[in-house]
């Protein structure tokens, strides 16, 4: 069940991107269709584009195609339509839409087509699409409204959902244009010309829009799919195999089963679930299950964390290893070959958990002739959630209708459907609707970590120091080959999410090699919220500070000298120097700095930390970053989604940390996976410099230069090299020692 | 009991073991983490959850996290700001460490805390 199920899933649509400046869509006239406008339009069919209602109250109800999992996506979606439909925002009302990609498909150049949300993409993969809605619905409006009036169309002009006619002095709102609107059969155009500068922008960049989601998150309103009743449901609890391709051996079912309320105890491929009629009874089952694992088929069974890292290291340096060529400019090896100077440093980093506030969770509700389902979930990918589940009851997906749900967090976990394919399995077997609820200790061991990685940096400096050869090789699970196997397949096994931040593309290296041993020892690794740039620029960022070292440079000097090229990215490097002051000393405070071009949104951050030498412990003061995502839709929740992933990042960098025996994860709660808390916040600066280009994305861009950032000021404060994520207390004092 | 049985949703389950304070309620008016309690233990005590907080949202806090635009997937906050009402109970202006010990129990993934430790103290200054 475990690996092929993301392979319904079509993220190659091109077709649709071509087809995305001329969406048509449709009017709900009237607002009769007001209250259900997704099941309505996905009635109506592919070619029209669904994202707005308009009613005859000038309530403008606009679908949001992404999952909103506290980026604020729910909010600036909407906007961005808002703003070319020229909207009187405090009368939108913002609405998340069903998974259905033709109708919802974004255009990002990663995921054509796609409705996903990951990877920071919600926002250039919609920007254009619902620009162009936006700007569509409006010439409808003002057709009709010229038609109607006999004026030419050019003399009218709108504003907050208002046709005006200065000539004649007249005006009509959205709502009553409506009411006699014809929507003619062949759509307006809509050219990028027809579209507004962003010099003309009403809403987006306005710095008092606030998010539409917060109201509800303050008093309990808000509804997570842990929240979701329906009327005659079960609870399913689960202790989840530790691994894939487990069996169970034995188990106490007999005992369990003895549990008032209790129905079932069903050994199932993914684990034993405990039914109930309460959710006090599952849960009290679970508690009381004993579980033997039979891993004899399980690929992951002989995977220890201490013993792998032997091994990642012996095959990084075995010639005999076949390494994959990631990312390659000039002749690295020639180069290293020929140089004066080399220099080679190794580096690791751990498994992390995503330890979303919200563990698991879903409920499934199947029709009586089993063809059909509903279910009610959080999710990242609202069509893969469809599809995997109609896979599970050998049904189509449009016969799966999700119900989407906020989200108490995604980071990338919730990318991934297990959760709702677990529930329909139970559902299926008890013939009832079923509310599955991990428990904390499940969810960590139903954990879809970043990988444990290693890397071998080398790096050749002439005769005048000038860097002439860089050569970065990681060992690691294929991230890909386990989370997008489609993908993994058609690049015939590279690594995309693995891979992100080994390019170097903005540094003028003139030789370059990046290669990767790829593992693949039943890891059930996934995105983990700023994925391969997680680990990959805390190692590049460091390496490059040694090199800067062997060349005699400061760090910031240094990656002006290397970005020269690109003057968007030095002017992040200089913001954040002069933000930080960065080179005023601080008495018993090291200050680093790194640099990053994560999914193009270029950011620089400095952090100034101390070390406490006799616990190992690092306490980083204050942190600033400078970044430059281009255009910003709305900069309040901007720098909010910075804020969030930079506490990310710190606590990702500082504690977190999965081990592995036997192929099982050794943590069980927060108690032994430690998440940065309240106590552990340095403060924080941030600067956006916003610019016209186009929107890049925000939501992970906060976390790569957080570890390499705070592994040079400890470099620069102690004169000793950090080079194993997370840089714990424990690691700390040994390096230091 | 008090999530699926009386349908008041708006406390969390987080953990499951008192590590994180998103299932943070008032059991006469003092912060207690609901997962760790039995309905013995709040026989005949009066218990608030964050629907009983305010009829209206217009608890200075809710207030100050709206206008701080604290939270973003919003699972924690109800816990979050139970936990510091209790402190604004106890304490009318406290400082800045005082609201850090007072809230360091409680677990924000999406990492608000900045945004918690100004609403507390716009609250503090406002109520
Ligand atoms: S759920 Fe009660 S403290 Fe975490
Ligand atoms: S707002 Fe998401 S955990 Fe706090």
């Amino acid at each position: 069940m475990n690996k092929p199920i993301i392979e319904n899933l079509d993220l190659s649509r091109r077709g649709f991107v071509k087809g995305a400046v001329g969406l048509s869509f449709s009017f709900a006239l009237g607002g009769v269709l007001l209250g259900r406008p997704s099941e309505v339009y996905a009635a109506e069919g592919a070619k029209l584009n669904a994202y707005v209602t308009i009613a005859a109250d000038n309530t403008i109800t606009i679908l949001c195609p992404t999952s909103e999992m506290g980026q604020g996506v729910l909010t600036a979606l909407p906007l961005i339509l808002a703003e070319e439909l020229d909207a009187d925002w405090s009368k939108v009302k913002c609405e998340l839409a069903t998974g259905n990609p033709r109708l919802y498909g974004g255009a990002h150049k990663m995921f054509p087509g796609a409705q996903v949300t990951l990877a920071s993409v919600s926002v250039p993969a919609y920007y254009m699409p619902l620009r162009t809605a936006g700007a569509q619905a409006r010439k409808v409006l003002l057709d009709n409204v010229a038609a109607e009036w006999k004026v030419p169309v050019g003399e009218l002009t709108t504003d907050k959902s208002m046709v005006i006619h200065a000539k004649s002095k007249r005006r009509i709102s959205y709502g009553d244009v409506v009411k006699f609107a014809k929507v003619p059969a062949e759509l307006p155009k809509i050219a990028e010309g027809d579209l507004k500068k962003p010099g003309q922008f009403k809403l987006i960049g306005r710095k008092d829009i606030k998010r539409v989601d917060v109201p509800s998150k303050v008093n309990g309103t808000a509804k997570y799919g842990i929240d979701v009743q329906v009327p005659g449901m079960v609870y399913a609890s689960l202790m989840h195999a530790p691994m894939d391709g487990v069996k169970v051996a034995s188990v106490n079912a007999d005992d369990v089963k003895k549990i008032k309320g209790v129905t079932h105890v069903l050994s199932l491929p993914f684990g034993v679930a405990v039914v109930a009629d309460t959710v006090e009874a599952s849960r009290a089952g679970r508690m009381a299950l004993k579980v033997e694992w039979d891993t004899k088929d399980a690929k992951a069974a002989p995977f220890d964390s201490e013993k792998a890292k032997e091994e990642y290291a012996r095959k990084a340096k075995d010639p005999a290893s076949e390494a994959m060529e990631a990312f390659k400019t000039g002749d690295a090896d020639k180069a290293l070959a020929g140089a004066a100077r080399t220099l080679e440093a190794l580096y690791w980093s751990e498994h992390t958990y995503h330890a979303q506030m919200e563990p698991m969770n879903a409920v499934a509700k199947i029709a009586d002739d089993g063809q059909s389902a509903e279910i009610w979930v959080g999710t990242q990918v609202l069509p893969l959630a469809s599809a995997v589940v109609a896979g599970v009851l050998k049904t189509t997906p449009d016969k799966i209708k999700i119900h989407p749900q906020l989200l108490g967090g995604g980071f990338g976990r919730r990318i991934w459907p297990d959760a709702p394919v677990q529930a329909t399995v139970i559902a299926n077997i008890v013939k009832k609707p079923v509310k599955l609820m991990l428990t904390r200790e499940d969810d960590i061991m139903a954990a879809r970590p970043r990988p444990m990685t290693h890397h071998v940096m080398k790096a050749g400096l002439d005769d005048k120091k000038n860097l002439v050869s860089w050569h970065h090789r990681i060992v690691a699970e294929n991230v890909d080959a386990v989370a997008a196997p489609p993908r993994f397949a058609a690049t015939k096994g590279r690594d995309y999410i693995g891979w992100v931040g080994m390019s170097q593309d903005f540094y003028n290296i003139p030789n370059l090699k990046a290669d990767a041993i790829r593992e693949q020892r039943g890891m059930r690794v996934h995105a983990w919220r700023g994925i391969g740039a997680g680990y990959n620029k805390f190692v590049s960022e460091s390496f490059l500070d040694e090199v800067a070292a062997a060349r005699g440079v400061d760090p910031f000097d240094y990656r002006l000298e290397l970005t020269k090229n690109h003057p968007r990215a030095q002017a992040v490097i200089k913001t954040v120097a002069a933000m930080s002051d960065y080179k005023r000393k601080r008495p018993g405070r090291g200050l680093g700095i790194a640099f990053s071009d994560y999914h193009d949104t270029l950011t620089a951050g400095v952090a100034e930390v101390s070390v406490d030498k006799a616990t190992g412990k690092i306490k980083v003061h204050n942190y600033w970053i400078a970044v430059d995502p281009g255009l910003v839709i709305q900069p309040e929740n901007a720098q909010a989604q910075i804020e969030s992933a930079i506490v990310y990042g710190l606590s990702g960098a500082l504690s977190e940390e999965l081990s592995m025996k036997g192929g099982a994860i050794q943590q069980s709660n927060f108690n032994d996976y430690h998440v940065l808390r309240m106590s552990d916040m340095p403060e924080l600066h941030i600067k956006i410099i916003a610019t016209n280009n186009p929107p890049t994305g925000m939501g992970e861009v906060g976390i790569p230069t957080v570890a390499p950032a705070i592994g040079n000021a400890v470099a620069q404060l102690t004169g000793k090299r950090l080079r194993h994520l997370p840089m714990s207390a424990d690691r700390v004092k040994k390096a230091l020692a | 009991m008090v999530r699926e049985h009386l349908k008041l949703t708006g406390t969390k389950f987080g953990c499951g073991s008192g590590l994180c304070g998103a299932c943070t309620v008032h059991v006469d008016g003092r912060a207690v983490r609901s997962c760790q309690t039995t309905m013995s233990e709040v026989a005949g005590k009066k218990v608030t959850t964050i629907e009983g907080l305010s009829p209206t949202s217009s608890h200075p806090l809710q207030k100050a996290f709206i206008a701080e635009q604290v939270p973003q997937c919003g699972y924690c906050t109800s816990g979050q700001i139970m936990q510091a009402a209790e402190l604004l109970q106890k304490n009318k202006k406290p400082s800045r460490e005082q609201i850090v010990a007072h809230m360091d129990g409680n677990i924000c993934r999406c990492g608000t805390y900045p945004r918690i430790v100004r609403a507390i103290q716009r609250a503090a200054k406002e109520a």
